[in-house]
């Protein structure tokens, strides 16, 4: 990708649509708000400003790499397209009955999710396939030619096939497939040994339904998208950012639309590792605050920790369990209902509750003064000086303060007989607190202490809050970096071309078969590359090679990333050191005399990226002249202390490299404002990240 | 700032949410760590933290409300056992006795003292379920609690950080599976260890010394919230029945349910008396399980600890079947604890009306299979022996407002294995798992659907059948005017008949036919609006026959619903 010189990233999210143009090292940048009805035009729309912004035309660009929340979007509103599944008899329920358990445990009236299919809709065959991939009964001709022509008739755009333990075996699911398209070439079939060849049914088949039924919407609109952009002179080819933080070709993401869910988060991460990259640190934590939730992932060694499943569409306050389950590779992270525009009330308990409920964009927070009485994080953020009234979104949205008092009195103060200041600081201290939990406890799961991590904040809400989090999570360093609002589609002009191919084999280290590992690696590995080949002719392709190992006995399994030779002259007692030593570092000891085995096997092939261009730190100078003497003041509240302080106001277009600015300070921009609480001081980058440290005294 | 008292309840919250998020760390910490599939795929465990008089502060929300009371309980138990001048840095207690841990044997209960600055702080306990206990295994045969395996008394684990290697040889010789369990307990005492450690970090950041404040805070919170909630109840008293199969002659549960300013009461006298089989139920467990009807119903969003729980007072006569005393045997408490919440809604029902669910499928529909080469003829080479263990669920009753949850567990909260791990478990099949038309009990609200299911041995198997059911001849009634949920059926595919509690042989080339219960319904069927009636037969929930004869749907209506089906329409 080194030789191209014009590219551009486009996001489209809830709100709106990033772009972002790179010709050579500058870089241009827009929002547009999203057109949901036909969301291209917002990309063509946004294309031509930054093209007139770097004086190019639209023929210029070389390559177009393109992320969206619209995939997501259809399976959370249910606007996908009428899909059949067609499933092993006995088994039509699978997708409706899910783990048999609540996610609520006492909420009596709790509604469990509907799943994407109603039953009338999910056929069943005879057939069956056992755990090791026998067959023990076959599939009858006659039966899949009379239920063909039955889905036929019936009009489905859209089929899934999900047969029990077809990732051992996927013959019956495609020779349903045959069938179905001899009769109907233009059926668009799915195939959950395709999809998501994984273990465990209720994913997999959730997997391969959620696939099927965006695929005809997705596939319209890449189709659309092409043929408009190609309308307005674009002459590159348009590339997809997929949830596991890489990209694939138009064609692939039209197949597998399913791959595109959570791309604009994965995008974020991929941007945060970049920076980690440029400064060279090797365990970060990506904080991302919108409007409505917050995202925290893991990145080590400047790689975004990666997972097999995640759960889209969570219908209840964000609770696990009350989404739906999809497994395919995906950049692992946390997401809680904790925004900019999540609200707050008083519980039973007389505590203060924030979100996940969010005031959205309409009415929006209090402050907005369109309608909004409840108060929200934004409004408690303007009370505590945080926020200027005159100064929010680069002047164009007034906020309205007595508004947002008016909303945590009522709301807050008058019920807990606090005044307004000390109610918007529980307000704050609530959100952060929750999110400090859900970072605390997503780095237990993965082994690890978030004190030796740096964070890296973007997104519209993050540098509001991001130092506070550091305080409550004695994180010392914290980056802002420049583009931060736009940090997703930036994001995706650093992935590199990827596919991760996937697979459950189940094998105990006591039965360890050399030659059948090799080969099981061999075959994904080629899976996955001729993927990446399709986007990239001539580069070249490096294969990350993971198996996922556990105790025998055991239900949760633990990655272990294996290097080339380990995984072409495989060897027992080599993995097995590998494993024991991951789970001591995870749970403190290993066991001994328990045989270990293998579930799935992993292998992810991506194109090299650039190479990062590392820059030196700029550390202030002890010269006092570096210190930036601030224009102006405000009362801002610091709630390590709970109190006010008079805290300076810098714009951050003035500072300098090399500027050091002590805490308590706010440094506004258009697009957000970083809070520099009295516990840290702040020293502009060369490349305009704002480098926020622990000062030595209060640490 | 006004009043610095107020700016302290708010870092006083927060710390609140801290020791939550904490023991909410201790259990994911034992799900992953766990060997048993109850802990790691069911969420069969529990966690929680203590201050130094051991009142119980937080508690992880998990699969198992059956240990709510039990684990506030059981610190106190191990503070008097163990002698607080016994009580060292590095220690770790342990026990399973069923009356002062969970309920049965196989539950593990383990203990650690928090010190800080040399000073004891408080406790973390967590449970867990363990694959095997020695005895007769996970079954109701037993005739007392000496035949249901390794009786483990409060004691020390390890003493001033030295594990006790002797006790572990102990367990190691007692169990079938000794790596397993013993990983176990490793797994429950690494739980307490990362708990431990979350609670340091909180203290060194609020600069705190002890628990102190932060437990009056959280106890008073607590009990002044839960004592809102119940003097805006009406005063009263009723009484609630509900007779169940039992193992060999029915049981009935009897509950006096009263309700004053401050405080619930239950008491189960006029229950029937102990059962010779192990479906006892030690009187932690029954406080259990009432409490956590009650708290639903009554107090869903306060925290459980000392002070929440204190004012649900549930009693039991000693001897009846929901206070059983050593040594009765109570491997299966689960079976009849399960039924707890459906007998105290009944009483409760006549206080609060529509605010109770109807009577739902209750127990869990969990079974064991120990599966062997065939002895008939010869085995094949290959042929293996395994224990497969599976929970699944029932339907649940139908609410005032809405419809009951399909398959779906309650009050026991676990998960079900999906059917492809099973299978790699042991030589077994499942042919069938799939939602059970008209097993919901017909109402103004329906009853959830219980399941259709069929396991049998794989070729060259066969098995024995550890069979846990209940509602074979006791359906789940419906409330105000709701039609009963559909019963259990056990069979064999061979036509032999089965039981449904009990060990009992499947032979080669045979399988066992389940059906497991629904809910019951909620109003008059004649009720339910029209079109979820359509729905509920378009989605073949109802057969065409219950939506004409139950629900009074024109055959011409029916007609149309199913020819919108075969277009494949959603209706």
């Amino acid at each position: 990708m080194s030789d191209l010189n014009v590219r551009l990233g486009v996001d489209i999210g809830g709100t709106f649509t990033d772009v972002v143009l790179e010709v050579g090292k500058q870089q241009y940048s827009t929002k547009v708000l999203t057109t949901y009805a036909a969301p291209e035009n917002a990309i063509i729309q946004g294309m031509h400003e930054v093209c007139g912004q770097a004086d190019i035309s639209a023929s210029e660009i070389e390559q177009i790499i393109h992320g969206t929340t619209l995939a997501t979007n259809a399976l959370i509103e249910r606007r996908g397209a009428k899909t059949a599944l067609i499933t092993t008899q006995g088994f039509r329920d699978v997708i409706e009955m899910r783990t048999e358990s609540r996610f609520e445990q006492y909420d009596l009236n709790l509604v469990i999710p509907e799943p994407l299919i109603p039953r009338q809709q999910r056929y069943s065959l005879r057939e069956r396939i056992a755990a090791d991939g026998s067959v023990l009964v076959d599939l009858n001709g006659a039966e899949i030619e009379r239920l063909a022509e039955r889905i036929i008739l019936a009009g489905y755009e859209s089929v899934a096939i999900g047969f029990l333990h077809s990732y051992a075996n996927p013959d019956h699911e495609q020779r349903v497939r045959k069938v179905l398209l001899q009769k109907a070439p233009n059926m668009m079939v799915s195939l959950s040994c395709e999809v998501s060849p994984q273990m465990r049914e209720y994913e997999r088949f959730n997997t391969v339904v959620a696939n099927a039924y965006i695929k005809p919407l997705m596939k319209s609109y890449l189709g659309r998208l092409e043929s408009q952009l190609s309308v307005e002179g674009v002459k590159c080819p348009i590339f997809l950012m997929h949830s596991g933080g890489g990209i694939i070709s138009l064609e692939n993401a039209a197949e597998f639309p399913v791959r595109l869910v959570e791309s604009g988060p994965a995008g974020g991460a991929v941007f945060a590792a970049h920076i980690a990259a440029r400064y060279g640190l090797n365990k970060v934590l990506s904080f991302d605050m919108g409007g409505t939730t917050a995202k925290i992932c893991l990145i080590n060694n400047q790689t975004p920790k990666t997972s097999r499943v995640f759960e889209v569409a969570r219908t209840y306050r964000f609770k696990k369990g009350s989404g739906m389950p999809i497994s395919i590779p995906v950049i692992d992270m946390v997401e809680i209902g904790a925004g900019g525009g999540s609200i707050a009330h008083v519980d039973s308990m007389s505590q203060i509750r924030v979100g996940p409920e969010s005031a959205g964009s309409e009415p929006g927070p209090a402050c907005y003064g369109r309608g909004g009485s409840r108060p929200a994080v934004t409004d408690a953020d303007l009370v505590l000086g945080k926020l200027d009234p005159d100064n929010f979104a680069g002047g164009s949205i007034e906020l309205n303060l007595p508004a947002s008092a008016k909303a945590i009195q009522v709301e807050l103060g008058d019920k807990l007989d606090m005044d307004v200041e000390t109610a918007a600081y529980g307000l704050v201290e609530v959100v952060d607190e929750n999110m400090a939990n859900a970072a605390r406890v997503h780095a237990v799961e993965n082994g690890e202490d978030l004190s030796k991590y740096t964070m890296i904040a973007f997104g519209g809400a993050a540098p509001l809050h991001a130092g506070r989090l550091c305080e409550k999570l004695g994180v010392e360093r914290l980056l802002v970096p420049r583009g931060a609002g736009v940090g997703s589609a930036i994001g995706f002009l650093r992935a590199p071309f990827s596919f991760e191919a996937n697979r459950s084999v189940f094998m105990k280290l006591s039965d360890f078969r050399p030659s059948s590992i090799a080969g099981i690696l061999t075959e994904l590995g080629n899976e996955a590359t001729s993927f990446v080949r399709g986007c990239d002719a001539h580069g070249e392709i490096l294969s990350e090679y993971k198996v996922y190992m556990r105790y025998s006995g055991q239900g949760w399994e633990i990655p272990i990333s294996l290097n080339e030779a380990q995984a072409k002259n495989p060897n027992s007692s080599e993995y097995q050191a590998l494993f024991e030593q991951d789970y001591t570092r995870l749970f403190g000891r290993k066991v001994d005399g328990m045989d270990i085995e293998i579930t799935v096997w992993s292998v992810n092939a991506t194109t090299k990226v650039d190479p990062v261009e590392a820059i030196a730190e700029t550390v202030a100078s002890s010269d006092l002249s570096s210190n930036v003497t601030q224009a102006s003041t405000r009362k801002l509240f610091d709630p390590a202390r709970a109190q006010f302080t008079d805290a300076g106001v810098v714009s951050r277009e003035s500072l300098h490299e090399g500027d050091r600015l002590e805490g308590p300070a706010v440094i506004v921009e258009d697009e957000t404002t970083i809070i520099l609480p009295n516990s840290r001081y702040a020293v502009q980058q060369s490349d305009g990240c704002i480098d926020i440290r622990a000062k030595a005294e209060v640490a | 700032m006004r009043e610095n008292k107020k700016a302290k309840s708010v870092v006083h919250q927060v710390m609140w949410n801290r020791l939550i998020s904490v023991v909410e760390e201790q259990a994911q910490a034992l799900i992953r760590t766990a060997f048993s599939t109850s802990v790691r795929e069911a969420g069969d465990l529990s966690a929680g933290v203590y201050d130094v008089d051991g009142r119980m502060l937080a508690q992880a929300v998990t699969g198992t409300p059956g240990h709510v009371n039990a684990m506030a309980d059981a610190v106190a138990h191990f503070i008097r056992r163990i002698g607080s001048e016994n009580i060292f840095q590095g220690d770790v207690y342990i026990t399973n006795d069923p009356w002062e841990g969970t309920g049965h044997l196989h539950d593990i209960t383990v203990v650690t003292p928090s010190f800080h600055n040399d000073s004891l702080i408080g406790f973390f306990a967590c449970t867990a379920h363990v694959v095997d206990i020695g005895g007769r295994g996970f079954s109701a045969d037993a005739a007392s609690v000496y035949e249901e395996g390794l009786y483990i008394p409060i004691m020390k684990f390890a003493d001033k950080g030295e594990v006790n290697l002797p006790f572990v040889h102990l367990v190691r010789g007692n169990v079938r599976e000794p790596d397993q369990v013993v990983g176990d307990i490793y797994a429950l005492a690494t739980c307490n260890e990362i708990g431990h450690k979350r609670l340091l970090e909180m203290m060194l950041e609020f600069s705190l010394d002890d628990l102190a404040g932060i437990a009056e805070f959280i106890l008073e919170n607590s009990k002044r919230a839960t004592i809102d909630k119940i003097a805006a109840l009406s005063n009263g008293q009723a009484d609630g029945e509900m007779t169940i199969d039992g193992y060999s002659t029915p049981v009935t549960l009897k509950v006096q349910l009263k309700i004053e300013d401050d405080y619930v009461a239950c008491d189960f006298s006029g229950t029937s008396g102990i059962d010779k089989n192990g479906i006892n139920v030690p009187l932690v467990y029954t406080q259990a399980y009432a409490c956590y009807a009650l708290k639903c119903a009554i107090a869903p969003e306060i925290p459980n600890n000392a002070a929440s729980l204190a004012p649900f007072v549930i009693t039991a006569p000693v001897n009846t079947i929901v206070n059983a005393v050593h040594p009765a045997p109570v491997a299966l408490r689960h079976v009849i604890g399960h039924m707890i919440p459906d007998t105290v809604y009944n009483a409760l029902d006549k206080i609060l009306p529509n605010t109770v669910p109807a009577e739902g499928a209750g127990t869990l529909c969990n079974f064991q299979v120990s599966v062997r080469p065939r002895t008939d003829i010869t085995a094949p080479e290959h042929a293996r022996r395994a224990e497969v263990l599976t929970f699944n669920s029932g339907g649940s009753g139908a609410r005032p407002s809405v419809d009951g949850m399909s398959a779906t567990a309650f009050p026991s909260g676990v998960m079900t294995m999906p059917v492809e791990a099973t299978e790699h478990v042991g030589p077994v099949v499942i042919w069938r798992k799939e939602l059970k038309p008209d097993s919901g009990g017909a109402g103004e609200f329906r009853g959830g659907l219980g399941q259709f299911m069929e396991i049998g041995p794989s070729e060259g198997h066969e098995c024995d059948f550890s069979a846990m059911f209940d509602r074979v001849d006791h359906p789940a009634l419906g409330r105000n005017g709701g039609q009963s949920g559909g019963a259990t059926c056990i069979k064999r595919s061979d036509g032999h008949p089965m039981r449904g509690k009990g060990k009992q042989f499947v032979p080669h080339g045979c399988t066992v036919e389940l059906e497991y219960p629904g809910g019951a319904g909620y109003g008059l069927p004649e009720n339910r609006a029209p079109e979820l009636v359509q729905r509920d037969l378009a989605r073949g929930y109802i057969s065409a026959d219950a939506a004409h004869r139950i629900y009074g749907m024109s055959n011409e209506t029916v007609a149309q619903v199913m020819e919108s089906v075969e277009r494949g329409e959603e209706v």
